[in-house]
């Protein structure tokens, strides 16, 4: 009999193109996903030595990062940002790589249009020069980010060199209470396990409260597995992933259809498989979940205070929490409930899809959001954007006083121009509250959609449960 | 082993000071800000190293931070604390260590993705035990001006005090380092194998459309 495998060693096995002793595996890489930050210096690198990209039809480009959030008629206004984004045209122009500019009704953040797409396929392997890639993961992808010598890596010979990584079961059993939402979930994880808890290691997700989830719903906890270390995250594909993945553009048709669905029903880990680790988490337990610190780790359930470095023992994790602090301006052994923020973000990789901003109009349909805040609603993508606007959901955001945006990753990194300014406060739904993120000086409670709307109508941290 | 061609300037062995930087879980966001990423070319990023620490509002070095002391210039060893490098991919990080003049990172453990970075560009992570780490920092206290030598060969840093502690990499990218080579060569020399994959497993996508 055949030994018993975890999803993640099947689709590494069927992908190991060579190994020699000594050497790390030859992976051959299914899909490359390429946007304008992480790519340019890839280009060059293969111009340099006279390469051409091996599969342009295996690889995908989207510009996210850089481009502003308003109307993609009007000129990049930032010449930095405007180049690198003419250079991405450029380069997959030269080498034959299809684009969706910002033209295309196809256009938006690389991690909502792969799925949306249905380019990312269970079984497959997905790279990006972007940490994040994790998220396609939610299909029963091996996906993670890669740097880019790694990007002209696999532009030039379509695969990658390996060391394989451990796996790492995490278990979420139960059901979630209303109010608590996949966001909750990541950030609980990680901030029982930290920042490096997953650090070589691939996550696969198990358990009922994860089968409960949405596929998008999925992503958003698998966006997140690169905040835990991790640099993939995987849930097992079921009858929801071949359900929404049916009719989407790039998903098999016809025979091709039924063969691969046979396929990805053979992936899903075998009974008596072993994971190198496994943690269990209680989804009956889990509340809404905020962070007061300076990484992802550092996060509470929104009803707990803030940790007092006092009592921490650990030295360097005493000055680490101390030091985070300083810089949120926060007392400790206090909840952040109540604490005035002055921006609302709801957008990103992690929160951006149509679930995500139907949440949260949800909440604000008939409310107005304080009006001293600032609050941003950027759609994931031009299809987002599109199926949103057949609801009738930027008529709700905007009588309620939210910005409604062009696709992007926005304020999640703020490279475009949307920032916050020094020292301003923002609940926001994307994946990083490290120093300076949001906008030089810009502190970050990183939060679900359902807690950034709710904190929006108050212009404090706010539990949502209280306004269901 | 991998191909002959050479992108980066090989590392042997090498003695510095050490630049105590013993904050946990440094992100590469801290490393180089976001903002710096709109470029399409790899040099000029030292300058902008650790920004937000290194300068104030107004652009002016702060002299409290380490990079701004005169023990940071000329010096190629960082000492952090652990899990340096986690967050973004972004490569533009050890882009901007290297041109700063950093040679090696010392620290109890890594973030993948920035250790794989660092691996591809001649930037050598060198993970050590808490002891050890405490010893170092310890050494950056007492005697700032002290030496240690770090030989790849031998996969060694040599304190100050003359005891040689061991640092673990795997045996490639060892090869790849001390040699000075790009591993972008040693794919390229697979490609019979890729082609028969290829012939094998045909695509599992194609990303072309009429659009």
């Amino acid at each position: 009999m055949a030994e018993a495998r975890t999803l993640f060693q099947k689709i590494w096995d069927a992908h190991v193109v060579a190994e020699e002793p000594g050497c790390p595996a030859v992976l051959y890489i299914d899909l490359h996903l390429v946007h304008e930050v992480t790519s340019p210096q890839a280009f060059q690198a293969l111009r340099e030595k006279g390469l051409k990209v091996r599969r342009p039809h295996q690889t995908l480009a989207t510009m996210d990062h850089s481009i502003p959030t308003t109307d993609p008629a009007l000129p990049i206004l930032d010449p930095v940002a405007a180049k690198q984004v003419e250079q991405l045209a450029i380069n997959c122009r030269e080498f034959g790589v299809p684009l969706y500019d910002r033209k295309s009704k196809h256009q938006g953040i690389v991690h909502v249009i792969g799925p949306e797409l249905g380019a990312t396929q269970p079984g497959m392997t997905i790279v990006c020069g972007d940490s994040h890639t994790s998220t396609h993961g939610a299909l029963g992808a091996l996906a993670f980010g890669i740097g880019t010598t790694e990007v002209a890596h696999v532009l030039a010979t379509q695969c990658l060199l390996q060391t394989r990584p451990k796996t790492f079961e995490v278990r979420v059993d139960g059901t979630l209470k209303p109010g608590v939402t996949a966001k909750d979930i990541i950030l609980a994880l990680i901030a029982k396990i930290g920042v490096g808890g997953g650090t070589g290691h691939v996550f696969e997700y198990t358990g009922s409260a994860i089968r409960s989830l949405t596929i998008e719903g999925r992503m958003t906890v698998c966006n997140m597995s690169i905040e835990g270390g991790a640099r993939a995250g995987l849930v097992a594909p079921d009858d929801a992933t071949i359900q929404y993945l049916a009719g989407r553009p790039f998903a098999p048709k016809g025979a091709a259809w039924e063969a691969a669905v046979a396929a990805w029903c053979r992936l899903p880990t075998d009974e008596g498989a072993a994971y190198d680790q496994r943690v269990e988490i209680d989804a009956n337990q889990l509340e809404p979940m905020i962070t007061y610190g300076t990484n992802p780790g550092m996060g509470v359930p929104i009803t707990a205070p803030v940790p007092d470095p006092a009592s921490i023992p650990e030295p360097s994790h005493r000055s680490t929490l101390a030091k985070a602090l300083e810089y949120m301006g926060l007392q400790p052994g206090r909840p952040l409930l109540g604490h005035a923020i002055d921006v609302v973000f709801i957008g990103s990789c992690t929160n951006s899809r149509i679930s995500d901003l139907r949440l949260a109009a949800q909440l604000l349909k008939g409310r107005k959001v304080n009006p001293r805040l600032r609050v941003m609603v950027v759609p994931g993508s031009q299809q987002v954007k599109a199926q949103a606007e057949a609801e009738g959901l930027p008529e709700i955001f905007r009588a309620a006083g939210c910005e409604w945006r062009e696709p992007g990753c926005s304020m999640c990194i703020a490279m475009n121009g949307d920032e916050l300014k020094p020292g301003q406060y923002c609940v926001s739904t994307s994946n990083r509250n490290f120093e300076g993120r949001q906008g030089k000086g810009g502190r970050t409670f990183l939060a679900s959609p359902l807690t950034a709307a709710a904190s929006a109508l108050t212009g404090v941290v706010t539990d949502v449960r209280t306004l269901l | 082993m991998a191909g002959r061609s050479r992108i980066m300037n090989p590392i042997t062995s090498f003695s510095s000071r050490i630049v105590p930087l013993p904050i946990d879980n440094i992100d590469t966001d801290q490393i180089i800000p976001a903002r710096f990423l709109k470029t399409t070319d790899k040099s000029g990023l030292g300058k902008n190293l650790f920004c937000d620490w290194r300068y104030d509002a107004a652009g002016n070095p702060r002299p409290d931070f380490i990079l701004n002391q005169p023990r940071a210039a000329g010096a190629a060893i960082l000492l952090a604390g652990d899990n340096f490098g986690c967050g973004s991919s972004r490569e533009h990080a050890p882009w901007a260590l290297l041109g700063f003049g950093f040679r090696a990172i010392i620290s109890t453990s890594f973030a993948d993705i920035f250790r794989n970075n660092c691996l591809k560009n001649g930037l050598l992570p060198i993970v050590v035990d808490a002891a050890t780490h405490a010893e170092l920092l310890e050494i950056t206290r007492s005697n700032p001006a002290a030496e240690v030598h770090v030989d790849l060969a031998h996969q060694s840093v040599r304190l100050p005090s003359g005891r040689t502690v061991e640092f673990p990499i795997d045996s490639f990218s060892k090869h790849c380092l001390l040699n000075g080579i790009d591993q972008l060569g040693y794919l390229l020399q697979k490609e019979a194998l890729i082609a028969a994959y290829e012939q094998a497993y045909p695509p599992r996508i194609t990303t072309y459309t009429r659009e």
